[in-house]
């Protein structure tokens, strides 16, 4: 499977994920979420960023209290919170908030 | 939300007409040859399988007496049919568990009986053939290898077991599932499903101790590495991701740090879990196993206790002593291994532990059996345990708890619909629709006692509810850890 845009072919997984991280970009992120019907503004931008900047530290998605904290700590306690990061991505925030990061899925029992 | 119809909540089961076919189409991710060799399988479906598959089954039907005697003995009576929660919920005759034995056992009888030799047509075997592959790939990603069958088998069956071994031929000849081998051979190189290395666990653990500090005012550690610890905590890594997970994680500790034990989680062994158990692979099985012997041995540890894991408890309970034992360098006054739930069990029979269950007075709880503690293993030193056990350290931790009904409960408990290797988005359907048992049974206990919130004691119980709850109407935070209940009520600080 792959992403097709500006002319460019982007590899990925059976379920939409960058086989290649490297390949990722800001308006790549933007036609993933365009694929799933979403739109991302400033919001989804501060939990998708910090993913990446996450995951070049520690080569892993954050737990999810790690990024509701770090959300929190950013944008406000009201805003640290599991419901605030299912509302911005439904399909959960592990898993849909690092497709578009263009991170790996997390694997396991979650 | 998928392209599928979520069944509807009857007020009590109803066992559905059959449906034949309708869940053919459901087959997980097939693995990438890279995946398949890093465990050890073909890359890709070799040239001669059929060969290779029937041979395989032949060294696992001479290696298992019960899978043999659990091939021959069937009677056809029928008493499983209506056991299987993929049944129930998908209608599917191919989930009848006799149905799934026989796509097994047919090409069992074609190769390894003497009327199926001569006379298959006469006693219905079969070839192993392209069409009998592709249903063994899809039907036997639709058994989560609960034993709910096998409990009112009068020969006692398993179709766990045979479903384990259906796996181990098609991974035997290069066709494995994407989920359980990607996870494997991720346990296998990092130390955990989850591929969590040292470092960011590490920070994990950090900001729990912190956010404990914050909401009680006590340092509560959640040690790594330390050499010396008493107690090795060998724990799912979901409990270090994921919610309600980690509010578990951290009731282990209020624990440990209430009644002074020292413990010490590993990076080397920060997973449970034992996905080898269900793709039937004894070899993987034994590689992660292996990995919990080194750490204990590393750490000078004298006790290893499992956190909320159902199949891990399952393999620990059973074959953990097989699998990487002599544990002789262990404290022989302590049970190898031992649960967290019995850890905390015994200090509350002690009264050790000081418990506010009305900080879990905004709740009304019931709790979920999970199939591998209620069927494949026990708890404490008496009959039952693992059902008395977690029973009462959630009742020692709220005011208000309420059981399930009887056939939905205990031995009789149905699968969450995601065990057993399947708790992954590629078959969402299957889980969806396999939840329908035990989603009635919920709502049965909402509506006659009030019930809130579901507790369980295993990982991917608690993920697959998560997912599953809000396509029946639920909320998906109902679904808690029985030590997030211990967390909220324990009282920390003063005397241990």
């Amino acid at each position: 499977m792959s992403i097709e845009l500006d002319g460019k072919s982007y590899e990925t997984d059976e379920e939409g994920y960058l086989v290649n991280l490297s390949d990722w970009n800001d308006q790549l992120a933007t036609a993933m979420a365009k694929a799933d019907g979403a739109t991302l503004d400033e919001n989804h931008w501060e939990v998708i960023n910090f993913l990446r900047d996450y995951y070049e530290e520690y080569q892993i998605a954050p737990a999810v209290r790690v990024l509701t904290k770090a959300v929190g700590k950013k944008l406000g306690k009201d805003k640290g919170t599991s419901k605030y990061l299912y509302e911005l991505f439904p399909y959960g925030p592990a898993k849909q908030a690092c497709k578009y990061a263009g991170l790996p899925k997390p694997t396991g029992c979650v | 939300m998928a392209d599928f119809d979520t069944p509807a909540l009857k007020p009590y089961p109803v066992i559905p007409p059959i449906e034949i076919g309708v869940m053919a189409h459901s087959k997980p991710y097939v693995a990438k040859p890279e995946i398949q060799q890093k465990i050890g399988f073909p890359g890709e479906l070799v040239d001669n399988w059929q060969q290779v598959a029937i041979d395989k089954m032949g060294e696992l039907v001479d290696n298992s007496r019960a899978l043999r005697v659990f091939l021959d003995s069937c009677v056809k009576c029928g008493a499983c049919t209506d056991k299987c929660h993929y049944y129930l919920g998908t209608s599917d005759p191919n989930n009848m568990p006799v149905a799934r034995q026989d796509l097994f056992r047919s090409v069992y009888r074609r190769h390894y009986t003497l009327a199926g030799k001569y006379f298959p047509g006469l006693v219905g075997a079969r070839e192993l053939d392209q069409e009998m592959l592709d249903d063994w790939y899809s039907y036997f990603h639709q058994c989560s290898q609960c034993r709910r069958c096998s409990v009112y088998c009068p020969y006692g069956i398993d179709t766990a077991e045979i479903s384990m071994a259906a796996r181990e031929i098609m991974d035997t000849i290069g066709i494995g599932q994407k989920y359980c081998n990607e996870i494997i051979g991720k346990a296998q190189t990092i130390g955990n499903n989850l591929g969590l290395p040292q470092p960011a666990l590490l920070d994990t653990l950090e900001g729990l101790e912190e956010d404990i500090e914050e909401e009680t005012g006590v340092t509560v550690r959640l040690p790594l590495d330390q050499h010396g610890a008493d107690i090795l905590l060998v724990t799912p890594s979901a409990d270090f991701f994921a919610e309600p997970h980690v509010d578990g994680l951290i009731g282990y500790a209020k624990v440990f740090h209430q009644a002074g034990l020292s413990w010490t989680i590993s990076s080397h062994a920060s997973e449970a879990a034992n996905f080898g158990m269900f793709i039937g692979s004894y070899d993987n099985m034994q590689i992660l196993a292996q990995r919990i012997r080194e750490a204990a041995l590393e750490l000078g540890v004298k006790r290893i206790v499992f956190g909320e894991c159902g199949h891990a408890w399952r393999v620990a309970y059973n074959f953990l002593n097989t699998l990487a034992g002599p544990f002789d360098f262990l404290d022989p006054n302590y049970p190898l291994p031992q649960h967290i739930c019995e850890v905390t069990y015994d200090l509350l029979q002690r009264n050790a532990l000081r418990m506010d269950k009305s900080a879990n007075d905004d709740k009304v709880l019931t709790f979920h059996d999970s199939c591998n503690v209620a069927r494949a293993s026990r708890m404490g030193d008496f009959e039952g345990g693992q059902f008395v056990i977690p029973r009462a350290v959630i009742q020692a931790s709220c005011n208000h708890f309420y059981d399930m009904p009887a056939h939905a409960t205990k031995e009789a408990t149905f699968c969450c619909g995601g065990g057993g290797g399947l708790l992954t988005d590629d078959l969402v359907e299957l889980r969806v629709k396999g939840s329908l048992p035990r989603m009635e049974a919920l709502k049965q206990a909402v509506d006659d006692y009030g019930v809130t919130h579901m507790a369980a004691i295993c990982a991917i119980c608690k993920s697959q509810f998560s997912k599953i709850l809000p396509y029946y109407g639920f909320e998906m935070d109902q679904v808690v850890s029985v030590h997030q209940l211990v967390s909220n009520a324990i009282q920390l600080g003063g005397e241990h």
